[in-house]
């Protein structure tokens, strides 16, 4: 305890700045994903037939380690926080990807017709109908894509991106448990945190008329 | 108002959903397209808002060709009402109704009182308009259907088996509101079913169709009258005599319990005597026990008269009869297929018990036609 007190007076400072640098690393890598993600995701599937291809491909790139994808940005962007902020984004899009296009081909091809019918735009039918349905199942993806990025986010320290991986690496060249706690407890405790406030997030952003018909189902 | 010009669509591969259509229809007027699955009906009215596009010919709403207008305009001038009622579970019933006035850019306003005001015209109270869909039941989620495809106040609507889903006592009522709404607010309704009651039920006029083609388009009365071929017969008589009166089933309940008949030794001047007597042309033969032992008619008689004396050498043998507890549907089939006139109806020992004619037919169709109304007005 006495350790821990001592760590906080002395490093409390740069603590905060080392957790503020793992959140921008991670929720920028994250908000990316979802920019580029949920409209590819859309745009799937109105083309089905090539939507299995791609996912294909990010299947496959999800499959590289973590780290790799990092060292493999160094000779194109160097290092810093931009390169580690595109391999995460990288990772971050297969979920967000996958979730949102199986979100909204869920939707009843029915409520596609009727809206087709009463003569909505294409246009029109995404925003009015198919986001707001698919919404549960796209911010899933968000979810749980964000919270593993807050993990994956500790590794990109090795390439000089700072962030809470800088003790965790420290703490272990050094064989210093506090440095190794001071890392990986903010890292647990942000994903916990983000976790949560997106589950706000997605209570906000789902219909209420979707979230009395999931009580009475 | 409606207008079908040589209408075919033909899908890739050269299957003809429908071909050659041609017809016309009066504004106000309610159409039902009837006829069994895959005969194409679904298909021509998504072709009036474009769902589907025809292939050949040309449809005109209000005389202008749909091709010309762009589809999303058109669509949103045509009310749509389809079978898995359609509403949308993330709106509420305001939102829902008032949907296609929202696309139209209705101001908020407007769209709520103009919510309300339609509500009013299937009996719901405003506090409906707060609800969501599953909060409803069955019938009123239909209405809510219906009232959102009346909502921009379009003057054609089509509607796509939209009782189907509901259960007989709630989609009865639904049909008799919807049919007084329609004349009401004389709207053009292209209705499509494969139900004959609700067809004609509902229908001003009705076309009847199969493979892709039109057999018969008239008014209900006229069809039931003079049905155009074999196949609408049997589409109104499977549909109307069997379902229609379900206490009738089988052949005990419709035969003519005194059929005229002669004994096999009897003369033939004496079967001819009878049958002018009766006015019939055809004698059922049985023995002392009643048991059936053929026929005899007219010309059988007249052919061998100058031969033979009794009834029992001239009498045909081989007959068509039925056993008691036969049902009334299979009969009819019978009757149908066959081209029969009249079955003797038999116990299980064969002693006759009854006849069936085409005149009893035509009392069951009767019936089950107009027996009802007569209860009821």
């Amino acid at each position: 305890m006495d350790t821990m007190i001592s760590f906080l007076s002395e490093n409390g400072m740069d603590l905060l700045v080392k957790t503020w640098e793992h959140l921008y690393i991670s929720l920028a890598a994250a908000g990316l994903g979802v920019i580029v993600a949920v409209p590819l995701g859309i745009a799937l599937t109105r083309i089905k037939r090539i939507a299995g291809f791609i996912m294909g491909i990010l299947s496959i790139i999800q499959t590289i380690p973590s780290f790799a994808i990092l060292v493999l940005f160094i000779p194109i962007l160097g290092i810093g926080k931009v390169p580690a902020i595109v391999a995460l984004f990288i990772y971050s899009l297969l979920p967000i990807l996958r979730n949102t296009y199986i979100g909204i081909s869920g939707v009843s091809n029915n409520l596609l017709e009727v809206g087709k019918g009463m003569g909505m735009t294409n246009w029109e039918r995404i925003v009015q109908v198919e986001l707001p349905l698919a919404v549960p199942v796209i911010m899933a993806g968000i979810r749980l894509s964000t919270v593993y990025l807050i993990g994956w986010a500790t590794l990109a320290s090795y390439i000089g991106a700072g962030g809470l991986g800088d003790y965790i690496f420290s703490g272990l060249n050094l064989y210093q448990t506090e440095f190794i706690l001071a890392g990986a407890i903010p890292v647990t405790i942000l994903a916990l945190l983000t976790d949560l406030l997106l589950g706000k997030v997605e209570d906000w952003v789902t219909p209420t008329g979707m979230k009395k018909l999931k009580v009475n189902a | 108002m409606l207008k079908f010009d040589h209408v075919s669509k033909v899908y890739k591969g050269g299957k003809h959903a429908v071909s050659d259509l041609n017809m016309e229809f009066e504004k106000g007027e309610f159409i039902v397209f009837i006829g069994p699955s895959g005969c194409g009906k679904t298909t021509t009215m998504k072709m009036i808002n474009r769902l589907i596009e025809p292939t050949e010919g040309s449809i005109y709403v209000d005389g202008e060709d749909i091709m010309k207008v762009d589809p999303v305009e058109l669509r949103r001038k045509i009310g749509y009402v389809i079978q898995q009622i359609g509403l949308f579970p993330h709106m509420t019933i305001e939102q829902n109704i008032s949907l296609v006035l929202k696309l139209l850019k209705w101001p908020e306003e407007k769209r709520r009182e103009r919510a309300k005001e339609l509500l009013t015209l299937v009996d719901m109270t405003p506090d409906y308009l707060e609800r969501y869909p599953h909060e409803l039941s069955g019938g009123q989620q239909q209405r809510i259907g219906v009232l959102r495809a009346l909502a921009a106040d379009q003057s054609l609507i089509l509607m796509d088996e939209p009782f189907g889903a509901l259960d007989p006592i709630t989609r009865d009522s639904l049909q008799e509101e919807f049919k007084k709404l329609q004349r009401k607010l004389n709207k053009t309704i292209v209705f499509v079913t494969h139900d004959m009651d609700e067809a004609l039920k509902l229908a001003d006029r009705i076309v009847i169709m199969r493979d892709g083609k039109i057999v018969q388009f008239d008014t209900p009365d006229e069809i039931l009258r003079n049905p155009a071929d074999e196949f609408v017969e049997e589409f109104i008589g499977q549909e109307r005599l069997v379902q229609a009166r379900p206490n009738i089933q089988t052949v005990e309940q419709i035969m003519n319990l005194a059929p005229v008949t002669v004994m096999g030794d009897q003369t033939l001047s004496a079967a001819i005597k009878l049958m002018k007597e009766r006015r019939v042309d055809t004698l059922l033969v049985i023995n002392e026990d009643q048991v059936l032992q053929g026929y005899i008619d007219v010309e059988m008689i007249d052919q061998k008269r100058t031969k033979v004396n009794l009834v029992s050498e001239v009498m045909e043998r081989k007959m068509l009869k039925m056993e008691t507890g036969t049902l009334v549907k299979d009969t009819i089939r019978k009757f149908l297929n066959r081209a029969i006139k009249y079955v003797p109806v038999v116990d299980e020992n064969e002693r006759l018990v009854g006849i069936v004619t085409r005149a009893n037919l035509v009392d069951v169709v009767y019936d089950s036609i107009w027996g009802d109304e007569e209860i009821t007005s």
